[in-house]
Order: C-alpha cells, then structure tokens, then sequence
C-alpha cells in the first residue's frame, strides 16, 4: 500500500470547500513594487518581541538587523532594503483584535544596497549548533502562518531524536497557492533548505507532503529530489485541513501525537516549504528573511497572482498592483478563508505569516449568517478531523464551564474551522473555543500572578515579624546594657558615697583629734609638758 | 457467645488503636481549607473584605466569620469558585465591600513625588521603590492595583490607572450576542 493510500485510510473528518486555487496560479510568481514607506512590527512571531536597535534619522542596509531576538522564543528582524528609519511608533497591525503595535518604520533610498554577507558552500560542515543559530540571526520563523521560531523547532533537544522530518507543502487552505507556487518554481532551493534541516536535527528521513491538487509542484519536487536518499514525495488527499501539522503527522506516518505534547515527542518535526527555503537562502546566501511569497486573491482582485513582497510592505500597495477595485473589497482577509483573520483596513503591512492576502468581493464567501439553536445533529463531529465533540466542547464553552472544555481537550483542538463549516445552524464553533482558550490563558496567567503577589506579600510580613523581632531584641539589649550600666554607677555611686562618708568621718575623727589636742594645750600633751617641766627645771 | 464478643472487642481494640496511631501520625498541621480558599483570592491584599488581607479573609470565610461574596476584585469569577468549593449558593458581590473595577496600575508621578516612603510603607507586596527624599517608582509587574497607596500619599501624586490591553494580553470575545437573539 503506498503511503498516500494510508494516508486517506488514516484521514478523519475534513471538508471540502471550493478550493478557489487556479486564479493565482497562471501567471508565474512576480514581485512586489517598492513601497514609499515600509512598516515593520516588532512582534511578528510567537513570543517575545523584538528589541528595536535603531533611533529615528538612523541609515540602515538592506539585511541589517533592525531589531534583536529578545529572549529564547523570539526572533530578530532585518531591514528589507536600505534606507532611513523613519521612526517607530504605535501602528495597527494585522491581528484578529485590530490593536496598534510597536513598530518600525522605514522609508527605502531606492538604492537597495545589501550589507555585507556571504553564504556557506557546504552546510554539511557547519556544526548543527552553528546551523541553528545562522537560522536565528536570519530571524526564520515558521512561513505557513504559525510564525513559531524555527532554530527552536531544529533544536531536539532532550526529547528523542528526530526520526521523520515532514516538509509541509500540503497547502490546503482555499485561495491560497504561495507554496504551490513556490514549490513548482524554486524546488532545488526548497530541497537544499530540506537536506540542511535535514542535517541539522539529524533526522533519517524526510517525506514531503503535498495535497494531490498540485500535479505541477508534485511533479517539480519528484525531480528535485530524484537521487536523494531518504527522502519522498507523498501525494496526500485534498481534504481541509490536511495541511495542519499535526494531521499531516498523522497521515504520514501513522503516529498520533499525544495531547499537550509537541511532534517531536514522536520522533516527527514538521517544517513548511517557504521556511525551509527562507532556510537555504541564509545558509547558502547569507540572506536573513526580508522577503516572502504572498497570494494576492479574491474576487476583488482584477490579475490574482504570487508576489514576492518585502516585509512590511502595506496591503494595499500589493493589492493595487494586482488591480484590485478597491470599492468591491467586500471583506478582506489575511490568510484563507477558513482560519485567516478578518482584516477591518488595508494598509496594514504584510509580515512573516502572511501568507495571502484575500480581498473577497460580495456574496464570494460564505455570509456570516445568524446562528441558530443546536440541533444536535453531530455533523461537527463528524467533520472534525482532531476526533474531539465540538458539540460537547459548545456547551460547555458556552456556560464558561472551563474545567469541563478542558476535560474534553479543548487544547487538542487545531481551530480549523471545519465544524463551524458543516455546522447547518451556523453557529460559530471555533469561536466559542478560541474564547475559551483565551479564557483558561488569562485564568493561569492572573492565577501566577496571584501566586506571584502572594509570595511577596509573605516575604514582606516576614520581613516585618523580623524587623520587628530584630527591634525588640535590640531594645531588650540596650536595656540589659542599660541595667547594668545603672547597676555600675550606682555601685560606683555607692563607692563614692562610701568613700566620701569614711573621708567625712575621718574629717570628723580629725577634727576631733585635733581638738582634743588645742583644748588641753597646756597639760595633757605629755611630751610637751615634759619638756616645760625640763625646760621650767633648767631656768 | 464469648467468642463473639471477645472478637468483637478484639476488633475493637484493633481498630481504635490503629485510627488512634493514624490520628497522630498522619496529623495536619494548620486548617487545608483555608489554604484551598486562599488560593482561590486574588491576593491583592487590599483590604476591601474587612480584612487585612487575603490571608484572614479565608480563614474567616472558613471559620464561618466572613461571606464568600466581599472580594470585590476577585469579582464573580472568585465567588463562583468559593462556591465551588464550599458547596454554597453563589450570590453577588456586597455591595459594600466596593464595586467591581477594571484592573488598574498605581502609577506614580514622579515629577511631584516628594519621597516620604509612606506609600512604600502601604504597599502590601512591596511593589513600589524608593528611598526617603529620593523619587520613588511602582513595579508595575509586581503591582496588585489594590489601592493601599493613594491614600496616605501626602502631595496625591498617586494614579490608578487602568491596565491598557495590547495584542498580547487581548482575547477572543465571548461570541454569545447573534446566538442569544435567535435562540429565543
């Protein structure tokens, strides 16, 4: 049985949606004009944001890092072109909340000049530790919308070592073609980026997964890969979503990634076809990722087309050159229809995870309807390809019963979309689960705070039971001190007075003596008395 | 007869004895309860239940002292889990003890702070620095926003302000308004 046949016996749930693909894929990829200003969110991957390094007025080459990785979860950013840096500032930015962010900006001097780098010729000599970190100065993080770090993800760690390396060029969101494109044009580059992640986490094998609506870009990989040991194409079903990793995990290989637990714990990572070019672009290049490939689709969209577009580089500049009526742009998205995220302004820049930008004219999606009660007809489940009770997880999400969301693994849910697709009464499922998600996140994180909190105000009681202590055994010194510093003078005083009285009665005795000698002047002195008498005897 | 009762006062004894060794030697030191209801506070540590801080709030809660429902910052989340676990009828906030706010920041103006550490003094988790007669400052990661510093501020350079959200701290809204309409 060849692996695509197991994998569409181990394929669970899925949708099929009009896929929408062939409008962006006749004309080859192009590239995106230069925008008059780029800007550049600090924060345009899981975790930390990124410290800005620049000032305003500051000169900056193209590939220059603008903004350092700030932490282990994060990445760097880079200057996309050379230019000036406008300033950085407060801007929105495409996220699902439309809030503002730091960001950069930055006005391009037309010149285009790189900073100096260079690439490796022979990655196969660099330390996998060395590998690792040229990928995190390039500041890659995953391009299939993820935005997770990729030298984190090459970096196995204490787990079990990588046995399967799964490239994901599945790309089964509708409208979307960046990967497809990418893969029939830039396959050699695609499987150079493969073989050095390949070698550095050490992994035996490699199976490439793409859905089987893509002939071209299977056929392009074949040939790429053709002498490659190891290493395999895998046609797999055209089912939504059998480009999530994990499901991709699944299909592939058979194993089934334990809840709360990551792909590497099987033995598996999975990394996306532009992150692995992005990959050999910095080894083999020394270029950091300034640029990425995006679908600019939709109804709206007079030519849909791929372009490679610099980071930061606004929407609406993209959609223009594709000849978008901008008036017609019923709802726009960033992303695929399915799990994209509505967007409420167009020029906000394009980042890392932007994989297309979907700008649907009316009626062209699916009209957000009214939802309607549950009926109970359990279509949810059977689309949902994570096995879970999307109806079950519904109620409970929805009387905020957060133990109970999570006693049904909420956290195994992948937000595909696929139950709120079949649900008949349209109720928004995957949102009641991304709130309650959101929810159990801000619970844990008042909850460490509260911990937080709590230990410090022990220690602060403690240290003032301690003071406290501390004072009151200073106080009881000082007066032991005290007592016995009294105690001294007193006997000194006593001494004294002891003294004075034995000086005053000695004073007393004297006076007395010598009274006692006046008064008996003549005649009780013997001696003198004697000599009067000798003295009276000799005159 | 005699075997019977012989064996059931030998049971007896066996039984009495070993719960009376198990008395001692697994024994709990302090009142769990209290520690399951402290847990449950938000350890502001500011007082509005009518105690110095969270700590005497729960053991009067288990104690039976104080009700579940004066933690105006815990709000309806930390009611309901009092609830939860004390196996009473949940029931709103005592009006009381204040009303429930959004979270806030003590921020202090630094240009009018005089540096007389009596807000150092208040703070209860010891989240503002400073020295006499030297500025002082608020953590503001370690600050509960429970209030205790604004009052004794002599020159009233202290503002609560309220915790701005931002992409890292927003979340998904509840998505109940379109179903309740059309579900009646």
């Amino acid at each position: 049985m060849s692996l695509t046949d197991a994998a569409r016996r181990l394929f669970r749930g899925g949708v099929h949606p009009e896929q929408h693909k062939a409008e962006s894929t006749h004309t080859p990829i192009g590239s995106a004009d230069m925008p008059e200003r780029l800007l550049l969110p600090l924060h345009q991957h899981i975790g930390e944001p990124a410290e800005a390094l620049f000032a305003p007025g500051d000169r900056v080459l193209k590939g220059q890092t603008i903004a350092r990785a700030n932490g282990y979860v994060s990445a760097p950013l880079h200057a996309p072109t050379s230019g000036t840096v406008l300033g950085i500032g407060e801007h929105p930015v495409p996220h699902p909340s439309g809030l503002v962010a730091p960001c950069m900006v930055i006005e391009p001097d037309g010149e285009d000049r790189w900073i100096d780098h260079a690439g490796h010729d022979d990655y196969a000599s660099i330390d996998p530790v060395a590998l690792r970190n040229i990928i995190r100065e390039a500041g890659i993080v995953g391009l299939g919308g993820a935005g997770f770090p990729t030298y984190i993800k090459l970096n196995p760690g204490h787990h079990k070592p990588i046995e399967t390396l799964i490239l994901n060029g599945a790309e089964c969101e509708p409208y979307i073609t960046c990967d497809d494109m990418l893969m029939r044009e830039r396959a050699a580059g695609i499987v150079s980026g493969l073989a050095i992640v390949r070698h550095a986490l050490q992994a035996k094998e490699a199976l490439i997964g793409i859905e089987e609506n893509k002939p071209e870009a299977i056929a392009a990989m074949r040939a790429a890969v053709a002498g490659l040991e190891g290493v395999r194409v895998v046609p797999v079903p055209t089912i939504y979503p059998a480009g999530d990793s994990k499901l991709l995990s699944r299909i592939l290989t058979g194993k089934e990634i334990p809840s709360n637990k990551l792909s590497a714990h099987v033995g598996i990572t999975c990394v996306n076809v532009g992150t692995t070019y992005a990959v050999h672009r910095a080894i083999a290049h020394g270029e950091p990722l300034l640029s990425r490939i995006v679908t600019v689709t939709g109804g709206a969209v007079a030519q849909p087309r791929n372009l490679e577009t610099l980071l930061g580089t606004p929407m609406d500049a993209l959609l223009r050159q594709c000849g978008t009526r901008m008036a017609a742009i019923d709802r726009l998205i960033m992303g695929g229809p399915m799990m994209g995220i509505a967007l409420h302004r167009a020029d906000l820049p394009v980042i890392k995870t932007t994989n297309c930008v979907l700008a649907a004219a009316a009626a062209e999606l699916l009209p957000q309807r009214p939802a309607m009660p549950c009926i109970r007809c359990g279509a949810c489940s059977d689309a949902c390809p994570m096995n879970l009770l999307p109806q079950q997880l519904y109620w409970h999400a929805r009387n905020k019963d957060l133990d109970k969301v999570q006693k049904f693994d909420l956290f195994d849910c992948i937000e595909c979309g696929a139950c709120s697709y079949v649900c008949p009464s349209n109720i928004p499922l995957v949102q009641y689960f991304r709130y309650a998600k959101g929810d159990i996140w801000i619970q844990e994180r008042e909850k460490e705070k509260a911990q937080l909190a709590r230990r410090r105000h022990d220690a602060r009681q403690a240290r003032i039971e301690r003071e406290k202590a501390e004072r009151e055994a200073k106080r009881q010194q000082k007066k032991a001190a005290l007592d016995a510093a009294s105690a001294r003078e007193r006997a000194q005083a006593e001494a004294q007075s002891a003294r004075q009285r034995a000086e005053e009665r000695r004073d007393v005795a004297m006076q007395q003596v010598q009274k006692q000698r006046t008064v008996p002047a003549e005649g009780t002195e013997p001696a003198a008395t004697e000599k009067n008498e000798k003295n009276r005897a000799a005159d | 007869m005699l075997t019977a009762v012989l064996a059931l006062s030998g049971l007896a004894l066996v039984f009495g004895l070993s719960l009376g060794y198990a008395a001692i030697r697994f024994r709990v030191e302090g009142d769990p309860l209290v520690e399951k209801i402290d847990a449950l506070l938000p350890q502001t540590q500011c007082g509005q239940c009518g105690f110095p801080g969270c700590r005497p709030y729960a053991s009067a809660i288990a104690s039976g002292e104080a009700d579940i429902n004066q933690c105006p910052p815990g709000g309806e989340t930390t009611i309901l889990a009092l609830a939860d676990l004390l196996d009473r009828d949940p029931k709103p906030l005592n009006p009381d003890n204040g009303a429930i706010k959004p979270k806030t920041l003590a921020v202090i103006d630094e240009q009018r702070c005089i540096g007389c550490t009596l807000c150092i003094q208040a703070c209860p988790v010891d989240a503002i620095v400073g020295a006499a007669k030297q500025m002082h400052t608020v953590v503001a990661a370690e600050c509960t926003g429970c209030d205790l510093c604004r009052p004794p501020c002599p020159v009233d350079c202290i503002e609560m302000v309220p915790v701005q959200q931002d992409i890292r701290t927003w979340k998904w809204p509840f998505p109940e308004q379109k179903t309740a309409e059309h579900a009646r």
